[in-house]
């Protein structure tokens, strides 16, 4: 495992340098609608619910929870990819969602997305070339059509594929690769900050390790915040300064990378971390596994009361009861649970 | 091939030559791949080719009575026979292949290119434009097209331009259904959403994304369509609503042909084979071309 960076050794409450991204009670509610010719609204998703995180210079933030918890829903909020339905986003200072789509559009500068299918998020017709050029071309970043060329090539490079392939169309390419480019179109406009959803859970291991390395070898070189969404766990640890666990749109656990591994607080970053599979044969076998009962609940109709409390080993009366909040147990790390 | 191409720019002729031989390699290709569309490609080019040489290919002229020889069938002289005013039919047919695929292709072009791009923005809007549009496209849509453009000479009067706008009014719907619903399901894809997330505006992600994977189909509705289109300016020439006499039109050759109480065989059957033709040279080239232009069927390296 490479070392981590110190940022996530220094003191907790110290941090003197506002957060790049700042979320502040992000609620993204996804209307339910019925009826044929006009939809009457009965009801909300509420696939984020009042999220408060925030992101430092060139620091990753692990995200990671069940399919269902909202984790991708976050991070495209973040960007306003998805327009939340209330709560604030700030990035570097400036509340995004106060700006014009024009504004908006001139901050996605210093934004970038990496998603989670590399089959999808290319244009099938268009070149590997075309699509790097663009955020380039938008942001008019270039003096002129040969030093757009070269800038796409240097990009190629950077993330590991040669210039010549700027030409190719995205079903010449392998699964890795286009993860690659989709890498470099994220970086083409030098953004600051990036959220990863989810960059290698279609690879192989393999090339899930060379694309992680890659992405660590970027985020030193050009100091990029990164909100990385997962759900494997492994991968979170590897790379992330801190770990924030979302169960059902909510944030339940959030901590620095070593803390929320060595000593889980909540029962279901507990029971995720006991999913995890052991290299050392003998720990494996003797450790306690915590197998959660059932799937996760339909958001369109939340437990009451903890919405954890359907599932957890420790429910008791009053988590069927009271809404848990977010509060810190130890320094810098973050729990909601009543039982705590 | 693209550098290829460069190196020869210099040179007019030579640049020429080898966008030539580039077309013909690849129309060898494609002719391999499905050979049905080739021939009707081939087909299509030889009745553009002989409307736009009318001129030089037709052994007589289109106009000119000749009381002499009215109604003869099919001869030597003659090859498709003579009219009821000894004009040789043959003649006629290549002139009036000329309004026919003229009006059916420039109609074409003007309804479903309107529709499309019609289809394109609301279906990427979506909302309240999206909302208008649909119900405005379903009146027009429940008009039968025929009627349509029969009420619409009626209003605006016999001319070429009056017909191919009422023609092209009753294409606009279909453009537009069609081309609505691929920007409709191309809206929701990840690439679009990641074009998005660099800045990209609504216009540019409608152009540069959306509005390439609506080339395909566009490009087969409009070979499609200018069948229909034949057909509706040759049955508007049928009734007569069509472009007066003397100018030729296939339609209206047939319609002249049958208001004879016993038809001449030869004056219902070539007007009716041409259009026969066309129509099947439409709509099969344009189901072959469906197949080429997705480049994922396309080879991978040279």
């Amino acid at each position: 495992m490479r070392e981590h960076k110190t940022s996530s050794d220094a003191p907790a409450g110290a941090a003197k340098t506002p957060p790049l991204m700042d979320l502040r009670n992000l609620k993204v509610y996804f209307p339910i609608k019925s009826g044929v010719l006009i939809g009457r609204t009965v009801g909300h998703i509420k696939a984020v619910d009042d999220v408060s995180l925030y992101i430092n210079p060139g620091e990753t933030l692990g995200l990671v929870g069940e399919s269902g918890s909202g984790k991708t829903t976050l991070g495209r909020a973040a960007l306003r990819l998805v327009e939340p339905t209330d709560g604030q986003i700030i990035f570097d200072g400036q509340e995004l969602r106060n700006l014009s789509n024009q504004d908006m559009r001139r901050s996605r500068r210093e934004l970038g997305f990496v998603f989670q299918d590399p089959y999808g998020s290319l244009n099938p017709r268009m070149t590997a070339g075309n699509m790097i050029r663009e955020p380039l071309k938008i942001h008019k970043l270039h003096n002129g059509r040969e030093d757009l060329s070269r800038q796409v090539g240097d990009l190629l490079e950077t993330v590991g594929l040669a210039r010549s392939m700027a030409d190719r169309y995205p079903h010449e390419f392998s699964g890795g690769q286009r993860q690659r480019i989709g890498v470099a179109r994220a970086l083409a406009s030098k953004p600051r900050f990036i959220v990863l959803d989810e960059p290698v859970s279609a690879l192989d291991v393999s090339i899930q390790a060379q694309l992680i390395n890659l992405l660590q070898d970027l985020q030193e070189e050009f100091n990029l915040a990164y909100l990385l969404i997962a759900h494997d766990l492994s991968v979170v640890r590897h790379i992330s300064d801190r770990i924030a666990v979302m169960y059902l749109g909510k944030v339940v656990e959030l901590s620095d990378y070593k803390a929320l591994y060595d000593n889980p607080l909540h029962p279901y970053t507990k029971a995720l971390l006991s999913a995890v599979p052991l290299p050392d044969r003998a720990l494996e076998r003797t450790r306690e596994r915590i197998v959660l009962k059932g799937d996760i609940p339909s958001p369109r109709n939340p437990p009451s009361g903890c919405v954890f409390h359907t599932r957890c080993p420790m429910a008791t009366d009053e988590c069927r009861v009271t809404v848990p909040t977010i509060k810190e147990h130890a320094p810098n790390h973050y729990a909601a649970c009543i039982n705590l | 091939m693209k550098s290829a191409l460069k190196t020869t720019g210099s040179d007019g002729f030579t640049y020429l030559w080898a966008v030539v031989k580039r077309n013909a390699v690849s129309f060898r290709g494609f002719a391999r791949r499905s050979p049905v569309a080739a021939f009707w490609m081939v087909m299509i080019l030889f009745l553009v080719f002989m409307s736009i040489a009318a001129p030089v290919v037709s052994p007589q002229d289109p106009y000119i009575p000749d009381f002499s020889k009215v109604t003869n069938s099919p001869s030597t002289e003659n090859f498709f026979g003579t009219d009821f005013l000894g004009r040789d039919q043959l003649t006629r047919i290549i002139y009036g292949g000329r309004t026919s695929l003229f009006i059916g292709l420039i109609s074409v072009l003007v309804g479903v290119g309107v529709g499309s791009l019609w289809g394109l923005v609301s279906g990427y809007l979506g909302g309240k434009f999206d909302l208008i549009s649909q119900r405005l496209l379903e009146i027009l849509m429940a008009i039968p097209g025929l009627i349509l453009a029969m009420i619409l000479m009626f209003i605006l009067g016999a001319s070429v331009w009056t017909l191919i706008v009422a023609i092209a009014f009753t294409r606009l719907a279909f453009g537009a259904r069609v081309i609505r619903a691929v920007s409709l399901s191309v809206r929701e894809t990840a690439y679009v959403e990641a074009a998005r997330s660099t800045g990209a505006s609504y216009w540019r992600v409608m152009l540069f994304h959306v509005a390439p994977q609506t080339f395909a189909p566009f490009l087969v509705l409009v070979t499609t369509n200018i069948g229909i289109a034949i057909l509706i300016e040759a049955s508007l020439g049928f009734i007569g609503l069509g472009i007066a006499p003397p100018t030729p039109t296939w339609g209206s050759m047939l319609g002249e042909a049958a208001s004879n109480l016993e038809p001449f065989w030869w004056l219902v059957f070539f007007p009716g084979l041409f259009i026969t033709l066309a129509v099947l040279a439409f709509n099969l080239a344009g189901a072959g071309l469906q197949d080429v232009l997705d480049p994922r069927n396309r080879g991978t390296l040279e």
